[in-house]
């Protein structure tokens, strides 16, 4: 029987898997890691997530049990396992950032990009979440996206934010 | 005169941070210089006359800690600075790892040279990638300047620090957490004994420090202990980098000296500056999530390790969170709850399933549906919780709702009979508006 992969999606397999396989070699297949090595595929995975097939990639290189893997996934709040925005706004909504209004922020995120907390626009650009601290309390009430971080937030920096994100190509790590 | 000493973070925002030409500038490095003509017991020596406490939290004395690892003979050692800082309205660490990253260098080398440690690991919260590259910069320049890696300074003595990264759960600042994360497994805390200080990273013997108390130590070697000990009070030396957030007008990262008062660092033009928008203050939140909360009552209070423990109160990480008169007090410890339920590591069962049960009656309370069972259901958990739970974490979860019971019992009262002062809880039909 003939498979149902294309050439194109074979090809497109063989490129993700080589690059998984450069992330886990950059570290040296250190078991210890393991954070740095799932962070680095979740990151370059385009769709902010570790999926399956690369969590079991990670093991048979590490020579870990795969329940490990998984224990380590599920643990930490950074880890997805299920497909995300390229772009992932979280806002904090730790005590200190709640006192200086980041309810009102969570609207504001939710009227410019159309959806509600915890959805994906349907260009899967963006998803909006909410996230702990982020040890930015003296510039709350903020929003992380990847490794950047905006305070003060208002209405007009809201859009502004979101607007600078469009059209942007590559993962801003 | 001013109230501010800036002792640790006087290169903050002066120096380029990864630049070791400025910062040897700055006077950099000459700690090592001398800690290196020192003897490990001498140097250590001078950390207990500077009654240095570990500025994570835990306030325990770090001359002990390091005297305690010393006299351990196995090897290798690790020194391992807890760059975790999960704590909300905490941002203290931060500073110095963004815009001072060469002095908890040196500070972890010297830390080196006293327990003949070959490697330091640095634990940096994952939500801090951008700093991690920062001081990636600071570590590799080190290198090329002699200054790291292998024959220090023109010594004999090598040392590496690796940066390791969290990807998210405020357990991980938990010193056993923390060592089991950097092993590149699922942060929950070990069972102690055996001490870390025994059995630690990779079962060796290990130093745990914060950020902030390691930043110390090259002027400890510097000045001296006693000379360190002269900034703070009897009972604990030297500075404390405090940050001020929530309903203060100038939020920001402040050092002082032990002993101004708390109506200083809340009050006074140079820190805090107050409540905007001409609001009172009607709570304060000290040294995190799981430290106490205070009142106007309390502002009188020296900052320091005794006078706030006299109090009922906490230097803790070095947070203050204030709270001005809009903020409900059920509201905001639903906040603290919802925090503690998504932060616990699941592993023992007061903690695990206390603050949900915590939360769920501040739900209650808030929709007006709560009963006075539900109080007394309320007072068994804090106790529960405090005497049984497995770690720091959920044996202080309960610390602010503790603290809100005996300052706001009102507060609670009022939202039995659907009250809420600050208006926040119930529909404005709900409270008769």
């Amino acid at each position: 029987m003939c498979s149902k992969v294309t050439k194109d999606q074979a090809l497109e397999i063989i490129g993700k898997y080589e690059k998984v396989l450069a992330i886990i070699n950059k570290y040296g297949k250190a078991k210890e890691q393991l954070l740095s090595i799932l962070l680095d595929i979740q990151c370059a995975s385009g769709e902010n997530y570790v999926a399956e097939e690369w969590a079991e990639v990670v093991a048979c290189q590490l020579d870990l049990p795969i329940s490990k893997v998984h224990d380590v996934l599920t643990f930490y709040a950074m880890f997805n396992i299920k497909p995300h925005g390229k772009y992932v706004i979280e806002i904090c909504k730790s005590t200190p950032c709640h006192v200086t209004k980041a309810d009102a922020v969570v609207k504001m995120f939710e009227e410019v990009l159309g959806i509600k907390l915890g959805e994906t626009t349907p260009d899967n650009l963006f998803t909006l979440m909410h996230t702990s601290c982020v040890g930015a309390c003296d510039i709350g009430p903020v929003a992380k996206i990847g490794d950047e971080v905006y305070g003060n937030l208002t209405a007009a920096k809201v859009a502004e934010v979101v607007t600078s994100y469009r059209g942007v190509s590559s993962c801003q790590k | 005169m001013s109230k501010i000493n800036k002792l640790i973070s006087s290169n903050c925002g002066v120096i380029r941070p990864d630049s070791v030409e400025d910062y040897v500038k700055a006077g950099g490095y000459e700690g090592l210089k001398k800690a290196f003509t020192m003897t490990p017991e001498e140097i250590i020596s001078e950390v207990k006359k500077a009654k240095l406490l570990g500025r994570g939290g835990a306030a325990y004395p770090a001359g002990s800690k390091w005297e305690q690892l010393l006299a351990i003979p196995e090897f290798p050692k690790y020194i391992v600075i807890n760059a975790d800082e999960g704590e909300p309205g905490t941002f203290k660490d931060k500073l110095l790892l963004s815009q001072d990253p060469l002095r908890v260098i040196e500070g972890m080398t010297i830390s080196g040279h006293v327990f003949s440690s070959h490697d330091g690991y640095i634990y940096i919260r994952g939500e801090y990638r951008a700093i991690q590259k920062v001081f990636q910069s600071a570590i590799d320049n080190a290198v090329k300047a002699g200054y790291l890696g292998t024959n220090i300074m023109g010594t004999d003595f090598e040392f590496n620090i690796h940066i390791m990264t969290g990807a998210g759960a405020y357990v991980c600042g938990e010193n056993s957490a923390l060592l089991n994360s950097i092993e590149g497994k699922a942060g929950r805390p070990r069972i102690k004994p055996p001490h870390l200080a025994e059995v630690g990273l990779f079962l060796m013997p290990t130093l745990v420090n914060n950020v902030e108390s390691i930043a110390n130590i090259p002027t400890i070697v510097l000045d001296g202990g006693d000379k360190y000990l002269s900034y703070g009070t009897k009972d604990s030396g030297g500075t404390k980098l405090i940050c001020l957030s929530g309903n203060a007008v100038n939020r920001g990262v402040y050092e002082i000296p032990f002993g101004v008062s708390l109506r200083d660092a809340i009050y006074d033009p140079e820190m805090g500056g107050g409540v905007p928008n001409g609001k009172k203050l009607k709570f304060f939140h000290l040294g995190g999530q799981s430290g106490p909360i205070g009142a106007e009552a309390q502002l009188d209070t020296m900052y320091c390790y005794k006078a706030l423990r006299n109090a009922g109160l906490s230097v803790g990480s070095g947070a203050i969170v204030v709270m001005d008169e809009d903020v409900c007090v059920i509201d905001y410890l639903k906040g603290v709850t919802e925090f503690f339920i998504h932060e616990s590591c699941g592993k023992c069962t007061p903690c695990r399933e206390g603050n949900k049960q915590i939360y769920a009656i501040l739900c209650k309370l808030s929709e007006g549906e709560a009963t006075k069972e539900d109080m007394a259901v309320l007072k068994r958990m804090i106790d529960t919780m405090t005497n049984t739970s497995f770690c720091g974490l959920g044996q202080s979860a309960a610390v602010a709702l503790n603290t809100c019971w005996k300052l706001f019992k009102a507060e609670f009262e009022d939202h039995l009979h659907k009250k809420c002062p600050a208006q926040v809880c119930f529909t404005e039909q709900e409270r008769g508006e």
